[in-house]
């Protein structure tokens, strides 16, 4: 393996959460009854015809703005020709030579920090869900009918396609996070993998490590998680470098990878040619956004996950930073840091803390600086209110928990005394054995104890001599 | 009693805003008369009982009509019946214009002759052993028998302008963009537009005014102009410009008849005081009808392709989803479109796009240009619209090449997006000639105004002889 290195590309389809689909005004979204959120144009009647989504068009362009593509002056959707029951038109409509956003790269921050190109994004149409019935598998082969829900087609799509700059499973993991951050920062999609608002499909090549040729790719598709892509260019990896080293060749194919068995098995491909027949769409006109359109967008961009990272990276180290901000718990830290917590201690609180959206973090910040004070139900309690109107940390602050060591002794020594084989084993070096005396001194007290001082006056008696 | 044969849609207007006749009776005369002629004709493929208290009027069944069966000439959409209006249907039904019936047409408007029609020819008034033109070769007819006042076609390369020519009325293509495309069955979208076929121009600058304008639906629309009508009568053409272009009017298979009508039409411009000159658009008649007969397949190749058993129309059964595709287009389409899809996934096929669609493309490019610098010079263009009169039916059946050259004049205008007015300038054999007039880009007014001129002064008679 030392002498091969992987070369990973990633083509990552992303929902964008508009009210209304691409080309009509059909409603987005899941749940509704299969069928009811369609029209003429998203049912591919006779004349209908679309029209572009505008809302879809700008929130591209920020998602190009933010992974630092170049603004097309001209964008032209394309028409995606094939036959299949989920494509009701007959083609799709997508952008093929002249996408929205060209180019673009991205500084991925960490221990071993890399960057990564972009080729393009562009914006097209999904297409509808078929169910297959009967059968046993849910797949279309053996299936004895197949139904279609038209509620998703025409749902406007985001294609991502990066450069093939990905050099092992964990920098494609690391970038996924990034990149689904920083979409979930622009607002523009859930980004949710389980529930199909992000999808990625991985094109993975060896070759060997420091050589600059592209080899034969396979194509790998329906991975349903971060870890799971990982897993599965993981086991492409190991494949390829398999079949080069026993002199065989790898072959261009498309596979599924099986997480359950960390095996790659080969993609049943829809029954359609490979030509397509792009041409330019002649029901829409060419998107040529102005160059005021695209400052006020560039003027929108909150602060992007990358620049957070870097940036919080300064007071918590590089790894806690990504952490904080790929859990989307950045703004509640920032909140409690701007309301005066101190920094580590900020970061452990929202790290540790169930804190709801919404929350006022001003308050929260008082009850974050007293938090070692306060007892535990008090800490929950005032956490999950903090989002409720007229949420006031007065009201939990009294709450105090009790770290008076006179009042705390006597019951740590009943504790001790009462469980003698524990104290044994602890001294015989089970330092595990202390979660244990912790909770017993809580259960007497009524979780009102300060934990640490509990905690300390422990440690002081068990190691005592 | 009415005669529809001799009423326009604006005498129409006046007998009902007089409160002589009543928007019933008006719409029973015409009910009266395709009684009478249509088992000859067949320019209907169905008769509406349509709401409203306006004139009455005939949609070319590519018009897509609520609750009104709409096939387009073809037996893959037997029994579809739209859940929604097309922009223009509704825009003439908030006019109150009621529709009488949905007229005959080639299949999706691929034909000149309307013999394509899955549900048989239409025959053309002045002699029903002729064709009356197509595709919409049933509004042409419909109207110049008597069995509508007015009607709406749809032109991809002539369809409205040609049947106008044959059938001895008056037929817009508009600019492109113009019309709304919203519910119109689609041959080729950047071709297609919607336009009026009218006994005079001023009707048809009247229809127009009721069907043009943006629509947020057709995101190819344009705002337009305001409509003018020209006033009754004017026959000045003082300070017109207008241009013949040579390879027009000297090309091969012109009729003699056709040519001299077009002469005396020439010479009688000049009397009302137009200037009259040669101008030459060579690459646009050399290279019009192979650019068009590339991009216009190769849209319809894809625009068909939603035909497919699934969700509407005819489907045949099959055992498998591959079966019922290819059974469902083998029965429902007719040899042209068939032909058509063919031709047009040829072009658009990887390893021949850039030799056949994408020079198509450039070509299309080159012919809008030598128009434009025609238009420096010149405010109009004047043609003929037909090479020929109406031919028999079956005279070109069977050779698509020669149904296809029946096109050649109309075709350069409509690659090029711009508008043209038919109107008919004598007769050749007992046949009507039209006369084309083409303009620069949302120059309507222009074309209504000579138009209207011209017409005054041929004093054309618009009923078919036999029926006088």
């Amino acid at each position: 393996m030392r002498d091969w290195e992987a070369v990973v590309g990633l083509e990552i389809h992303v929902h964008l959460k508009t009210r209304t689909k691409m080309f009509c005004r059909c409603e987005t979204g899941f749940g509704a009854d299969p069928n009811t959120r369609t029209c003429p144009v998203c049912l591919a009647h006779p004349g209908a015809l679309p029209v572009a989504n505008r809302t879809a068009v700008e929130w591209t362009i920020k998602l190009g703005l933010a992974i630092g593509s170049e603004i097309a002056e001209r964008a032209v959707f394309a028409r995606k020709n094939y036959f299949y029951p989920d494509n009701p038109k007959g083609y799709q409509i997508s952008q093929y030579d002249q996408p929205l956003c060209v180019g673009g790269r991205l500084a991925v921050p960490g221990g071993a920090p890399f960057e990564l190109g972009f080729v393009r994004a562009h914006l097209e149409e999904d297409a509808a869900k078929t169910v297959h019935v009967g059968g046993g598998t849910g797949r279309k082969i053996g299936a004895e009918r197949s139904l279609i829900d038209f509620n998703r087609g025409g749902t406007p799509l985001v294609e991502i396609v990066t450069q093939p700059d990905i050099r092992s499973a964990e920098q494609a993991e690391r970038f996924l996070q990034l990149l689904r951050q920083t979409i979930v920062a622009l607002g523009i999609s859930d980004a949710r993998m389980e529930e199909g608002t992000l999808r990625c499909d991985a094109n993975v090549s060896v070759r060997p490590a420091g050589s600059d040729e592209l080899r034969t790719r396979w194509e790998l598709k329906n991975m349903n998680s971060f870890r799971f892509i990982g897993r599965g260019i993981d086991a492409a990896v190991r494949r390829q470098v398999e079949l080069y080293e026993s002199g065989a060749a790898v072959e261009q194919h498309t596979y599924d990878y099986e997480p359950n068995t960390d095996t790659l098995t080969p993609h049943r491909s829809k029954e359609e040619a490979d030509d397509y027949r792009y041409f330019p769409e002649p029901d829409l006109v060419p998107v040529e956004p102005e160059p005021a359109l695209v400052e006020r967008l560039r003027g929108e961009l909150p602060e992007l996950p990358a620049d957070a990272i870097r940036a919080r990276a300064e007071a918590l180290g590089v790894e806690d930073a990504w952490a904080l901000v790929t859990t989307d718990r950045d703004p509640a830290y920032r909140g409690l840091v701007t309301g005066g917590v101190a920094e580590r201690e900020a970061f452990n609180f929202a790290m540790n803390q169930p804190i709801p959206a919404g929350a006022n973090l001003a308050e929260l910040a008082k009850v974050a600086k007293a938090a070692k004070d306060l007892t535990r139900e008090a800490l929950s309690s005032a956490v999950a209110s903090s989002a409720d109107d007229g949420f006031a940390a007065d009201d939990y602050l009294a709450q105090t928990a009790v770290s008076d060591t006179s009042e705390l002794e006597p019951l740590v020594e009943a504790v001790l005394a009462a469980n003698p084989g524990q104290v044994e084993a602890y001294r015989g070096g089970k330092d595990g054995l202390l979660g244990f005396f912790v909770g017993q001194v809580m259960k007497e007290t009524g979780g009102k104890a300060n934990a640490k001082v509990v905690n300390e006056l422990l440690r002081e008696k068990l190691e005592a001599p | 009693m009415i005669d529809t044969l001799r009423l326009t849609a604006e005498e129409a207007n006046g007998l009902l805003t007089r409160g002589e006749v009543s928007s019933q009776e008006l719409f029973d005369a015409y009910r009266a008369a395709i009684d009478e002629r249509d088992e000859e004709l067949h320019c209907f493929l169905r008769r509406c009982d349509g709401e409203g208290e306006g004139i009455p009027i005939a949609l070319k069944d590519v018009i897509g009509t609520k609750g009104v069966e709409t096939t387009a000439g073809s037996k893959i959409l037997a029994g579809y019946v739209p859940v929604y209006d097309s922009t223009v249907a509704a825009r003439c039904k908030a006019r109150g214009l009621r529709l009488l019936g949905k007229t005959n047409t080639d299949e999706f408007a691929m034909g000149s002759s309307t013999e394509n029609s899955a549900f048989g020819p239409s025959h053309n008034p002045w002699d029903p052993t002729r064709v009356p033109g197509g595709s919409g070769g049933g509004s042409a007819a419909a109207v110049a028998a008597g069995m509508a006042p007015w009607a709406l076609g749809s032109d991809t390369g002539g369809s409205i302008k040609q049947p106008a020519a044959l059938c001895g009325n008056v037929g817009l293509r508009p600019t492109y963009g113009t019309v709304s495309r919203y519910g119109i069955v689609a041959f080729a979208s950047s071709l297609d537009q919607v336009g009026p076929v009218t006994k005079t121009v001023r009707d048809s600058a009247f229809l127009y005014s009721v069907i043009a304008g943006r629509d947020p639906a057709d995101s190819t629309t344009v705002d337009v102009p305001p409509v003018e009508i020209p006033e009754p009568g004017a026959t000045d053409l003082k300070g017109l410009r207008i241009g013949v272009p040579v390879e027009m009017r000297d090309a091969a298979g012109i009729e003699p008849g056709v040519a001299d009508a077009v002469a005396r039409a020439i010479a009688l411009c000049e009397e009302l005081g137009a200037e009259v000159e040669e101008c030459t658009l060579p690459r646009s008649v050399e290279y019009g009808l192979p650019c068009y007969y590339l991009i216009a397949p190769a849209e319809a190749s894809s625009n068909l392709a939603r035909y497919d058993g699934v969700r509407y129309g005819f489907r045949a059964a099959g055992d498998d989803l591959t079966t019922v595709y290819e059974r469902t287009r083998d029965e429902g389409f007719g040899d042209e479109p068939k032909r058509r899809i063919m031709l047009g996934t040829y072009a658009l096929s990887a390893g021949y796009y850039e030799a056949f669609y994408g020079k198509a493309q450039q070509v299309r490019t080159m012919i809008i240009r030598e128009h434009a610098a025609v238009f420096e010079r010149f405010d109009l263009i004047l043609s003929a619209t037909s090479p020929t009169v109406a031919f028999p039916i079956g005279a070109r059946a069977d050779d698509p090449l020669a149904m296809y050259a029946s096109d050649l004049l109309t075709i350069p205008s409509c690659v090029a997006g711009l508008p043209g007015l038919s109107i008919p300038c004598g007769l050749s054999e007992g046949l009507p000639v039209g006369l084309q007039l083409v303009g620069p880009q949302l120059s309507e007014n222009t074309l209504f105004r000579a138009g209207h001129g011209l017409e005054q002064a041929l004093g054309f008679d618009f009923v078919p002889e036999r029926l006088r």
